[in-house]
């Protein structure tokens, strides 16, 4: 049985490596492989697999990568991972990528989506887009054609047929992708101080990097090493983590919330790994299951419209409740507009079920974590000595 | 090189057409102002993909928040409300024009004229080309807990509109919009009406068209950036569909024929601009809170911009889409997909070079704005792609909207000084 630590490293050098190696491994060892990019928030990972091909997980460059050529094409007030996008595309990190899938996810991705076909045209990218009408005659619709139109270019690039049953299956390994990595959120949340939330977040970063039934291991592989050990409980409070579903946080950054006193106990970090609340069905049309799973079934999060003002913003009361949590931490990207334009309505929300909250931003490649502790730690006693 | 410093005149000449622009605008906020007396229902909406032709079909006003976000921008009035919304929560790292609005709203919701500024019976949420109005709508929602019509317009990532990105949206308007609308109005929807709207919105298209183009002149009859903000008013907002925003662009035609007669060049606010020296294309919208200064700017230095993306945010009309009232839902998503920014990159880009070209122009300038990503993020990689492909110069500035603190006159002067002495430069060269 691998150990923890054994695992943690792995984990680690996965999320170390800016050269994707395991992905670059993983195409080489077989004649006609291919792998797809994505950016955040959610692409229907189970079409690339059931072409045959990985999809691949960019999540920016994080705080090892200097960028130096993509600081030339985004000015000082947009956000950093689309100029660490920019620089992995220009030092040939990414030159093993078959295509790059661009999610709707905000303006500065989806314009992102068009210098990738300035700059590499020869290079299948795609703007995929979601529905925000939740109508399954409308907004189902429109998806399954958007799928489709996904399904046919992937056909394309692998030249190979993407079958209704190869897509079954790929929905099976993807939902219990999904299951193991709601299993693993529960067993934290259950026991923070045998899961950390850096550990967690590790575990969860590889499922970007590696084939998703190696991820799948891993994850039982994890929980299996954790429950074994014992580790000391600390007298932390329990909080909620909102606003970093993109651009993602420096490790240490996750790892200063919690040697500041707080137990993460949920975040919004790589929401593509549980984006559907259900399993998607895996009897009848695929490519409707996945299209109605959709509609109905998604996470809430600031991308998406919320058709209904009764429940706009719930899901982080929802949240705290079901976690026991006692507080949430706004932590948002600098400039990032769906977390920064939702951060209000949000913390009004929190007022009225009156839960405790603090906000800060960061980079993904922030350095100076003092200020973050302090306000953290702050955040935790004050949750301790007067909630 | 450096024209004598002049400051702004206080007497500012307008065409005709201006003050019949001015008085329209006005006219809607009085509308606006009186509908506790005229018991009409609001209808709020944006800018690009505004539905007005369908609105007008449920005898409703519309408020246009970014119109007045602009106004009050033009009547320094926005600074104050962006602190405001700051106050209350909203970060500094967003969007200007929903500050202002969220500000103009907790100060009392006072429009840019003085006159109460109505809470809206619906809001109509026309997602096209910017992610900020989806989570607009949802603060103002947040607030008036109004009913709220979604419209999600698809971007053009590949470049094209397809036959299921029309479907979707004209599902959207017949189970979504026209049910909301009629329900909220009490109006039954009437699709003569619109097609009947719709002809008068091509009628008014052409005319706008034909000004914009004008511009292809030497010297240019039109300034098509701070001038054509005027021109495109009636037309991007509660007018289009009118008799009187037919009435405006034939008026402003006829001016502007007339100028061309006499070889005029155009109007600034210290009169006609005598001698076009630099022909520019403009891409990203300007500055409001010191539009004067910015525009004296480029006519003291004799240049006068010839074509800008700004005036296609609306729509593009001038690549040849036009309202059809024959095919009056269809012709509604199309006229959604096409306003500017719902294009991806490189059609932007073609734009801009074929404005260069077509326009024979000297170079291109970038007004990249702080707090507007749906433009801002990627024009540094257009700028390179537009030189590379012209070889004509190109500039970079950075301003905002409606935030006077991220205005710097003299940091944007120097800059447009350098840019226009590397014309010059060029020119010599023979490039």
């Amino acid at each position: 049985m691998a150990t923890r630590v054994d695992i943690i490293d792995h984990c680690q050098a996965l999320y170390d490596d800016m050269n994707f190696t395991a992905a670059r491994e993983w195409k080489d060892a077989k004649e006609g492989r291919h792998v797809i990019g994505f950016m955040p928030m959610y692409v229907p990972r189970e079409i690339i697999h059931a072409a045959g091909m990985m999809p691949l997980g960019i999540l920016g460059g994080g705080d090892q990568l200097e960028v130096i050529q993509g600081d030339a094409y985004y000015q000082s007030y947009i956000c950093r991972i689309p100029r660490s996008t920019i620089e992995l595309l220009l030092t040939d990190r990414l030159d093993f990528v078959d295509g790059m899938l661009f999610p709707s996810i905000c303006d500065v991705i989806r314009n992102l989506s068009g210098m990738w076909k300035l700059l590499r045209p020869d290079v299948y990218s795609h703007y995929f887009d979601v529905p925000q009408n939740y109508m399954k005659e409308v907004g189902g619709e429109f998806y399954m054609h958007e799928l489709n139109v996904l399904r046919h270019d992937l056909e394309k690039i692998g030249g190979v047929t993407v079958t209704d049953e190869d897509l079954r299956n790929s929905i099976a390994v993807y939902n219990e992708n999904r299951r193991l990595t709601r299993e693993l959120y529960k067993f934290r949340s259950d026991k923070p101080w045998l899961a950390p939330s850096s550990e967690v977040y590790l575990i969860n970063r590889a499922g970007m990097l590696i084939p998703v039934e190696d991820h799948n291991q891993l994850i039982i592989d994890y929980i299996e090493a954790v429950s074994a050990e014992d580790r000391p409980k600390r007298d932390n409070s329990r909080v909620v983590i909102s606003g970093s579903f993109c651009e993602q946080p420096p490790l240490n950054l996750i790892k200063s919330i919690e040697m500041s006193g707080c137990y993460v106990v949920d975040d919004d970090y790589m929401l593509v790994n549980r984006w559907f609340t259900k399993p998607v069905p895996t009897d009848g049309d695929p490519i409707q299951a996945l299209s109605y799973t959709f509609l109905e079934a998604s996470v809430k999060m600031p991308s998406c419209f919320e058709p209904d003002e009764d429940i706009k913003g719930l899901f982080l009361v929802d949240t705290v409740k079901e976690n026991n949590a006692e507080g949430v931490i706004f932590a948002a990207t600098s400039f990032c507009d769906p977390a920064l334009l939702e951060r209000p309505i949000l913390q009004d929300v929190l007022n009225d079920a009156d839960i405790p909250h603090i906000s800060f931003k960061y980079a993904e490649n922030t350095g100076q974590m003092q200020p973050i502790r302090e306000q953290a730690g702050t955040f935790a006693d004050s949750i301790k000595l007067w909630s | 090189m450096n024209a004598p410093q002049r400051k702004p005149s206080t007497d500012v000449q307008k065409d005709a057409s201006m003050a019949k622009q001015k008085a329209m605008i006005d006219g809607n906020f009085d509308r606006l102002g009186n509908v506790k007396n005229s018991g009409e229902k609001v209808s709020y909406t944006f800018v690009p993909g505004n539905l007005n032709e369908l609105i007008m079909c449920f005898d409703m006003v519309g408020n246009y928040p970014e119109i007045n976000a602009i106004q009050n921008g033009l009547r320094k009035k926005s600074g104050g409300m962006i602190m405001e919304a700051e106050k209350w929560g909203h970060s500094e790292d967003v969007c200007t024009y929903v500050k202002a609005d969220v500000g103009m709203m907790r100060k009392g919701n006072v429009g840019p004229t003085g006159q109460p500024i109505p809470e809206p019976d619906i809001l109509m949420l026309s997602y096209t080309g910017c992610y900020t109005f989806l989570k607009w709508f949802e603060l103002l929602r947040h607030d008036y807990k109004c009913e709220t019509a979604m419209l999600h317009v698809p971007y053009t990532g590949d470049g094209e509109i397809t036959q299921s990105m029309i479907q979707y949206v004209v599902k959207q308007l017949k189970e979504e919009v026209i049910p909301k609308y009629e329900k909220v109005s009490g109006v039954k929807f009437d699709i003569d009406l619109l097609r009947e709207n719709l002809a008068h919105s091509a009628k008014a298209e052409d005319d706008f068209v034909w000004v914009l183009e004008s511009a292809k002149n030497k010297p240019s009859p039109i300034d098509a950036y701070f001038g054509g903000i005027y021109y495109i008013g009636p037309i991007f907002t509660a007018f289009r569909g009118t008799d009187l925003a037919v009435d405006y662009y034939k008026t402003l035609r006829a001016e502007i024929e007339e100028r061309i007669r006499k070889g005029q060049g155009p109007i600034t606010p210290e009169g006609e601009m005598k001698n076009e020296k630099y022909r520019i294309v403009t891409e990203g919208p300007p500055n409001y809170t010191s539009m004067r200064e910015f525009w004296k700017m480029f006519y003291d230095e004799g240049a006068v911009v010839v074509a800008s993306t700004y005036t296609k945010v609306g729509g593009t009309y001038d690549f040849g889409f036009r309202h059809d009232p024959s095919r009056p839902l269809e012709s509604l998503a199309e006229y959604c997909m096409h306003c500017y920014t719902n294009r991806n990159l490189p059609e932007r880009t073609r734009m801009l070079e074929s404005y260069i070209n077509d326009y024979e122009a000297d170079g291109l300038l970038i007004n990249s704005i702080k707090s507007c990503n749906s433009f801002a993020a990627g024009e540094l990689m257009m700028m390179r792609e537009v030189e590379k492909r012209t070889g004509k110069p190109a500039a970079f500035v950075e301003t905002d909207l409606v935030d006077p603190r991220y205005f710097s006159a003299a940091n944007v002067k120097n800059r447009l000084e350098s840019y226009f002495q590397m014309i010059d430069q060029k020119r010599r060269a023979g490039v």
